[in-house]
């Protein structure tokens, strides 16, 4: 019971860290109806790019941790925004119309750079960052066993809460929500109304590569390790989240991301670790068999 | 691109500030990766400015958008003085004899060049042992060539996105090592048996996966790759984990091994020993393999199957309405590829003496599919220009002296080979998404026969 307990509260802090790369697979597959694969990728950046600015900001003598975190927070959101506006730009907008692996491939050719220009750039060795936040509270304790929730999981756990209200609130409430909605009904419907439907794509990107910078500085908070392949193996399980939620489906990509995140603790904590990669990768091949909508998404139909 | 083309001049101070927003989104990229670098240090991480490296590489920017522009802008000029309008677009057969003439010369000119590699390295280098690294390297070569024609069946013919092919080179490679280090079998009884597994495996994958759309299947494929390899790390009993399995038998010829003593190949044939011959032996070997891959993949072609497998390329919905059995169509193409991926695997083992998961990781499978679309699915020479290109051209790189005199002496083009291999993706799915365009003339036709133009493939459902 302890075990379980303390398991479920791992597994959700993992989980809401897919649930938010997830969104960013789920929008861009509503939109544009691409498996955006190098969001992964884009993600390992935002790593990156939190790690340095963290490093940069104690060598400014920035000590207090909430200002930090508060700055490094700003800073990787727009540099990563910049990053997914690039990679739309450059290598998936010249697409559209093509066939329909070209973006597929395009995306593909976009991961390899990405992951090797960061090899090339930060070197291959794994960069550690030491803790920022340490110490939790102790939820209970029984037969020596403590069940504790840690700073670092109140704060992700906050943060993402926060973050997708906020999101929420775009999508639902504001023109470029109801814009974004409209493209992903009928694109062509959307711009004959006088929307702007490439904005809305660019948009819709940046969007997706803010909510992977979050998730990227979360997982360097939680973690303190990243590394230029780290792209590759949360990136597939975010996406198998969005595919679990039901792809094209915001609130599934994120119930996605949760179940992703509890199954793979309760798998290592229950089974075997060294498995626990396995475990995600056969829900992603037996979701996308014999459930291809999803738990929340719409069934395919395909039009001649 | 086309807000240049629209504007048919635009001024030169419009043209640099264009180039200016460029290098300004460069900087913004390259902040803070490039610009400092970690390293780990007495205490923990430390930082190493490289500002001169960033304002290089944006001044590269700045001054490629601003040829980019200046080019664009010739361009569009002469397309305003051109009468027809259509002759803007691309022409619905663009060039086909041009296109088509290039192939059929050029297989056969690679074949030659392949078959008499050795003799020219060992002539140009005067010796067989000094010519090891060229051989070497044209095995290497013809090993990637070999699993881009294999994939090629997959992805160039039945337009199948396959992420997951390495999966089958692995099911080879291991097939080989453990049936001769278990059971010790020879190289000749595993090769066709290491085919068949992967074959097998192939057709095991392939029939749950087969009726998903592309870029599911293409995911599902990248699951199944992943999902074998780290079967292969973690399967310690059997496959030896991650540090794989070694000394495994080497190659023979056809039960003659290669060994000094008179029932050794050189005293078979009276030759004064020397290793090479296993090295020239293993050559050979690859080459044959490979022209079995590409022979079979051209008579398959003007079979019913081959063409079946085309018309799925591009509509499946219309195959569907014409009676072909799609699955078992796909399933066709999944299991030869991966039988000639298994081939490719035991030959690997059997050359390398050793196979760890490490070789299968989906970095393999992107490269060789990358091969595979730079060589413009579906073209045999695309392919193996494309290996040659990739694999080759950095190995040759790294020799060029003053290459490690302009950029340091630590430079190492082979870092550099996957970002090209990235960037070379994106640019042809943006120039060249169909590769090249005369191979998408059909094999079979109604009447005159033309090439299938990029707005007939706009919508494939492939």
């Amino acid at each position: 019971m302890d075990v379980f307990v303390q398991q479920l509260i791992n597994g959700l802090t993992l989980g809401s860290i897919y649930g938010l790369i997830a969104i960013g697979y789920t929008m861009v597959f509503g939109i544009i109806g691409m498996v955006n694969f190098a969001h992964g990728d884009v993600f390992m950046v935002s790593t990156f790019i939190a790690l340095i600015s963290f490093l940069v900001l104690t060598a400014l003598g920035i000590s207090s941790v909430a200002l930090a975190f508060l700055l490094v927070l700003v800073v990787t959101m727009a540099l990563t925004a910049l990053w997914g506006f690039s990679v739309e730009r450059i290598a998936y907008r010249p697409l559209r119309g093509s066939f329909r692996l070209a973006p597929l491939i395009s995306a593909i050719g976009v991961s390899i750079f990405l992951s090797n220009f960061v090899q090339v750039a930060q070197g291959a060795r794994n960069k550690s960052l030491p803790s920022l936040l340490d110490g939790g509270l102790t939820l209970f304790e029984r037969d020596g066993y403590a069940v504790t929730l840690s700073y670092k999981q109140i704060l992700i756990m906050a943060v993402t809460s926060v973050l997708l209200l906020g999101f929420w609130y775009l999508v639902q409430r504001t023109p470029f929500g109801r814009a974004q909605r409209a493209c992903e009904q009928d694109r062509k419907m959307a711009a004959l109304l006088g929307i702007d439907v490439d904005r809305t794509i660019s948009l819709t990107f940046v969007l997706g590569a803010v909510l992977a910078a979050v998730a990227g500085l979360l997982y360097l908070l939680y973690y303190g390790v990243v590394s230029f392949s780290d792209g590759f193996v949360p990136g597939v399980k975010a996406f198998t989240a969005a595919v679990l939620g039901g792809i094209g489906s915001l609130p599934g990509a994120v119930i996605g991301g949760l179940i992703i995140g509890l199954i793979e603790t309760f798998w290592s904590a229950y089974f075997s670790i060294e498995y626990k990669d396995v475990a995600a990768f056969s829900i992603l091949a037996i979701v996308l068999i014999f459930m291809p909508s999803g738990l929340l998404g719409r069934a395919e139909v395909e039009k001649v | 691109m086309a807000a240049a083309q629209t504007r048919a001049s635009a001024s030169p101070a419009a043209i640099l500030r264009d180039a200016g927003l460029f290098a300004l989104a460069a900087f913004g990229l390259c902040v803070p990766i490039v610009s400092y670098r970690t390293d780990l240090g007495n205490n923990g991480l430390e930082l190493t400015p490289r500002w001169g490296l960033v304002a290089g590489l944006c001044a590269a920017v700045f001054v490629l958008r601003v040829v980019q522009r200046l080019v664009l802008e010739r361009r569009a000029a002469r397309v305003a003085l051109t009468p027809s309008p259509h002759q803007a677009s691309e022409p619905v057969g663009a060039e086909p004899n041009a296109g088509q003439r290039l192939p059929r010369l050029g297989l056969p000119l690679f074949v030659g060049f392949a078959l008499f590699l050795p003799l020219i390295a060992a002539l140009a280098s005067g010796g067989l042992s000094p010519a090891r690294y060229w051989i070497d390297l044209g095995i290497l070569i013809l090993t990637y060539v070999m699993l881009g024609w294999g994939l090629n069946i997959v992805v160039g013919l039945a337009g199948l996105l396959d992420l997951g092919y390495v999966a089958f080179y692995a099911v080879g490679a291991y097939s080989y090592a453990l049936l001769s280090t278990v059971f010790g079998l020879s190289f000749w009884v595993c090769l066709p048996l290491a085919g068949l597994f992967a074959g097998l495996w192939g057709v095991m994958l392939g029939f749950p996966v087969l009726r998903l759309r592309g870029d599911y299947l293409a995911i599902v494929t990248l699951a199944f790759g992943e999902i074998i390899r780290l079967v292969l790390i973690n399967w310690t009993d059997v496959t030896g984990g991650a540090a794989g399995i070694t000394s495994i038998p080497r190659a023979t010829f056809f039960g003659v091994p290669f060994k000094a003593g008179p029932d050794g190949f050189s005293g078979l044939f009276g030759l004064a020993f020397d290793p090479m011959h296993r090295i020239v032996f293993l050559y050979y070997l690859i080459l044959a393999l490979a022209l079995i891959t590409s022979l079979v993949t051209l008579r398959l072609r003007r079979l019913p199957l081959g063409r079946a497998w085309e018309a799925l390329r591009e509509d499946e919905i219309a195959c569907r309405s014409l009676g072909i059995d799609t699955t078992k169509t796909k399933l066709t193409a999944f299991a030869l590829g991966a039988m000639f991926g298994g081939f490719a695997g035991s030959f690997f083992a059997v050359r390398q003496g050793f196979v760890s998961p490490e070789s299968f990781n989906f970095l393999e499978s992107a490269i060789i599919l990358a091969i595979v679309v730079l060589g413009g699915m579906g073209s045999q020479l695309g392919v193996a220009v494309a290996a040659v290109a990739m694999v080759g051209g950095p190995e040759l790189l790294r020799n060029l002296g003053f290459l490690k005199a302009v950029f340091g002496e630590g430079f190492d083009p082979n870092e550099f080979r996957l970002l090209l291999f990235g960037l070379a993706m994106v640019a042809m799915m943006i120039w060249r998404p169909r590769g090249l365009i005369a191979d998408r003339m059909p094999t079979v036709a109604l009447g005159r026969r033309r090439a299938i133009g990029k707005d007939l493939v706009r919508e494939g459902h492939g």
